[in-house]
């Protein structure tokens, strides 16, 4: 299960990597995001995909779930969607005040 | 603080006060306030000497920095108190010829004086110095003190061109000497020179000595002009003529004389020392002496000759080491005859050199042009000036009966005794040195005579002239004149020094050769009988008045027709190659491209896991839980995959707004797969709002464009994204294995144990984020409420009235 997952996390990676390197500004945010799905997902193979109940004491299982990385990743979530959010609107006012989202056109002028 | 070092510092005292007697005592011309304090501390030195030549020495320390063993320690003995003489000497007497050489109503004499008194405290902290910390921190300081005299009229292009060539090869070698100190640290775990030399015998075997030693002298040719960074000396004569005289004659230029003198103790005695200082003193000699007959300007003629002297005495130095070979002998004072020549013909070069670029001073202020083609006949107009000059010439040439001649012949003893040493291959190499002596002598004589016969010679042409011609005002004669007599004084009373000055500075440079007690006897004599120096002397005569007289011929010889010092355009070169280089770098690394500086961020890191994985053979496969995997999980795998992939093809907004959704929908599903149902429920929420704000905010923005495929450029990004890929995941199949066998223990039991018993807390993942690791969540709050702030600002707040933003 975690090779396949570990395979998984591998092709977000790849493909979110792709994206940035491209010159549309929305495909590196859409690259970004995938490079975070990619980065939550590794968080919770690599604290081993073993079966158990979830880690809610209610369920009176004899083998829980790791709760610790489950909170990690719920943090990097959060944050990953501020970031996202923030920069999708900095894509929004950059495209509106410069009428492109050609990064290759979007650079400093010669003299600075 | 001690007496000594107050007089260290006393010129940086008083430089403070100089642009307030500018300011508040207009009328009276600044220099002579400046002028009282070189002579009072010369009359300081002169009173030390009775200590000094009884082989006496002072030595004070005043802590700065004592936890890294750098204190100010002052230390007088022979060697300093001869430099400090000369500089407070002829520091004096160049303040009272700048008094009538600068006009007080024309120049900026403030600036003038205060980089002046700069220098001049800066060079006495070099010599008096005995750490070589501070030694180096008053070096640097004669370097600006320098560059900002060079550059005095800063208007002008060369003046700035000649500030910047000598701060950039004075300032080079300045830091390589840096370097060489610390090695001399690192050797003896001190800085006082004293102590270092004490453990001389040390250090000879180390590693480091070589490269110490390198490094050192790398510091004393730069700043002593020798070949080959002598190139920037003649670009320094752009310097008002009172600073060439004092900084490019006197003192600054043999800052370096002094650093292989106060350091031969330390150095002398090997083959490499011997060598280097000997071959480099005497190529320079050569040059400077050729180079100098070429040149069309006085100052420039002066210039070389300077180097050229300097040349004279580094190759001396280097001869006079070979002494410490031996350790005392009878034959010792043979070989130290080369260092005495070096030190009295230190003194004899800083009373004519000093004396002649006064006499060219009062030529080009009288005259108004030292160019040798226009000048002539000036011997009845300025008859001061000429006798002068005669006498400075005739020194420098080394004719009888002035102090040259002696020097020049103690120079061609010393250069033939060390042709006979039988140590460092001298056997074979040896005749070197005396012929090239001799030659560079011949040119020594033929540019005194084309500067003597050029200026006062021949018919006075009053329309080569803008203004009237006549002698200098006295004022300005009496520095010169000064120090004409000290060259005719000491022509005739060579010894007068000897007892004072010269055997102690011997004792200093060549410490331990004597027993206890016993010091050098120094007595020089006019007439030595028919020796071979007299028949070289005649020879250089008799050959000099040849070529001097055939000059016209043998000027049109290519070499002879540029004036500038082929040198210089490597030195010109290399600058302009170093700022082309440097922009051709930058231009090529520096896009301007995001994409071009994530690309070299993500390959650097690519490489440095590549790096890793073989270097250390870490990469491992544990295929423990590959199979049992259902069907279910299989299609939602593939899916995903299969999703993911297409994200980079899509060309319409809305489908990768879909996809996207999918994608994070489907690793909801993994959540939810792998059991936890908090980051199913955050994920479903995070993603359905995601969806909705980019749908929102692609209603405004650009339709995505086909990306046009060219293969160079998408098949550059295409490699490093598999290698990306890739690399994750070797990584995270070679962490799983080495997780899988390392046998250790999440620390997860804990958070199961306690979540009831301690938070009251049934869901673990909640009591983690709210109670056992709070503070997290309390940041990450935080985060969200910058951005929502962030979104607000951005989309709320516009600039007016500025560019468009």
């Amino acid at each position: 299960m975690e090779i396949l997952m570990s395979i998984v996390v591998g092709v977000l990676f790849m493909v979110g990597t792709y994206l940035i390197l491209t010159k549309s500004l929305l495909r590196v945010i859409l690259g970004l995001m995938l490079l975070s799905h990619g980065a939550h997902l590794l968080l919770l193979t690599m604290a081993g995909l073993k079966q158990g109940a979830p880690p809610l004491l209610g369920e009176e299982a004899a083998a829980y779930a790791d709760p610790l990385p489950q909170a990690l990743i719920l943090t990097a979530i959060v944050i990953s969607f501020g970031v996202t959010a923030f920069m999708l609107v900095l894509a929004y006012r950059t495209y509106k005040e410069h009428k492109t989202d050609d990064l290759d056109k979007l650079r400093g002028s010669a003299d600075e | 603080m001690t007496v000594l070092h107050w007089v260290t510092i006393a010129p940086f005292l008083l430089a403070i006060l100089v642009p307030f007697f500018y300011k508040f005592a207009r009328p009276i011309h600044t220099g002579w306030f400046v002028f009282v304090l070189p002579v009072v501390l010369f009359i300081y030195f002169l009173q030390q000497l009775p200590v000094i030549s009884n082989g006496g020495n002072i030595l004070y320390t005043v802590p700065w920095v004592p936890s890294l063993g750098i204190n100010f320690t002052v230390y007088l003995d022979g060697l300093s108190l001869l430099f400090a003489l000369l500089i407070t000497g002829i520091g004096a007497l160049v303040v009272l010829y700048s008094i009538y050489y600068l006009s007080k109503k024309t120049e900026a004499i403030h600036n003038f004086y205060v980089y002046l008194l700069m220098f001049m405290g800066a060079m006495l902290g070099v010599v008096i110095s005995d750490n070589l910390i501070v030694l180096y921190v008053f070096w640097e300081l004669t370097s600006l003190a320098s560059s900002l005299l060079i550059s005095y009229w800063f208007h002008r292009e060369k003046s700035i061109y000649g500030a910047q060539k000598s701060m950039l090869i004075t300032v080079f070698g300045g830091f390589a000497m840096l370097g060489g100190f610390c090695l001399l640290y690192v050797m003896t775990n001190t800085f006082s020179i004293r102590a270092i030399i004490e453990q001389a015998d040390v250090i000879v075997g180390n590693p480091l000595f070589i490269p110490a030693m390198i490094l050192v002298l790398l510091g004393a040719f730069t700043k002593s002009a020798q070949f080959p960074f002598h190139i920037w000396l003649p670009d320094a004569m752009e310097a008002p003529t009172p600073v060439s005289a004092y900084l490019h004659s006197a003192t600054m230029v043999k800052a370096g004389i002094y650093l292989v003198a106060r350091l031969t103790p330390v150095f002398g005695g090997v083959a490499e020392w011997f060598w280097i200082i000997s071959a480099f003193g005497i190529v320079t000699l050569c040059w400077g002496s050729i180079s100098a007959v070429r040149q069309k300007d006085l100052k420039s003629i002066l210039a070389y000759s300077t180097i050229s002297q300097l040349g004279l005495i580094m190759s001396l130095l280097g001869l006079g080491s070979a002494s410490l070979y031996y350790g005392y002998g009878t034959d010792t004072t043979l070989y130290t005859t080369a260092t005495l020549a070096a030190v009295f013909h230190l003194i004899n070069h800083a009373t004519f050199k000093g004396s002649l670029f006064m006499t060219v001073g009062i030529i080009d202020h009288e005259t108004g042009t030292r160019d040798i083609r226009k000048l002539g006949g000036l011997m009845s107009i300025m008859p001061i000036t000429f006798t002068i000059s005669l006498i400075g010439l005739a020194s420098m040439a080394g004719l009888p009966p002035f102090n040259g001649f002696l020097s020049k012949e103690m120079f061609f003893t010393g250069v033939l005794n060390a042709s006979q040493l039988d140590i460092f291959n001298m056997q074979t190499w040896g005749m070197i040195f005396p012929v090239l002596a001799w030659i560079a002598s011949v040119f020594t004589f033929v540019y005194c005579a084309i500067m003597f016969f050029k200026t006062f010679t021949g018919q006075f042409k009053p329309e080569n002239y803008d203004v009237h011609v006549h002698e200098a005002p006295i004022g300005m004669l009496i520095s010169p004149i000064i120090l004409g007599s000290l060259v005719v004084v000491f022509g005739f009373f060579p010894n007068l020094l000897a007892y004072s000055l010269i055997e102690p500075a011997m004792a200093a440079i060549l410490p331990g050769i004597l027993p206890e007690g016993q010091q050098f006897y120094v007595n020089i004599y006019h007439w030595h009988g028919f020796n071979t120096e007299l028949f070289m002397t005649i020879g250089v005569i008799a050959v000099g008045t040849f070529i001097y007289l055939t000059a016209k011929k043998w000027m049109q010889l290519s070499i002879y027709l540029k004036e500038r010092d082929p040198l210089n355009r490597v030195y010109d070169g290399s600058l302009v190659g170093l700022i082309k280089g440097s922009q051709k770098v930058t231009s090529l690394q520096m896009t301007g491209l995001l994409r071009d500086y994530f690309a070299y961020m993500i390959t650097f890191m690519i490489f440095m896991f590549a790096y890793t994985f073989i270097r250390y053979d870490v990469f491992a496969i544990d295929t423990v839980n590959v199979a049992g995997i259902s069907p279910y999980i299989w299609v939602v795998t593939l899916v995903f995959i299969a999703a993911t992939l297409a994200v980079p093809f899509i060309n319409h907004r809305i489908t990768a707004v879909i996809i996207v959704g999918v994608i994070g929908f489907l690793l909801a599903l993994f959540f939810n797969i792998f059991r936890a149902p908090d980051l199913v429920l955050t994920q479903l929420l995070v993603e359905t709002v995601m969806v909705v704000l980019l749908l929102l905010a692609f209603y405004h923005l650009p339709e995505l464009r086909k990306e046009k495929f060219t293969p160079r450029f998408n098949g550059v990004n295409l490699l490093i994204s598999i290698a990306v890929g890739i690399f994750v995941t070797a990584t995270a199949f070679s962490s799983l294995a080495l997780s899988n066998s390392n046998g250790l223990e999440p620390i997860s039991h804990y958070f199961i144990e306690n979540s009831y018993e301690l938070a009251a807390g049934k869901n673990m993942v909640n009591v983690i984020l709210v109670d056992f690791r709070g503070l997290d969540t309390l940041l990450e709050v935080l985060v969200l409420g910058i951005a929502a702030l962030g979104v607000v600002t951005l989309i709320k707040l516009r600039m007016t009235g500025r560019e468009d933003v």
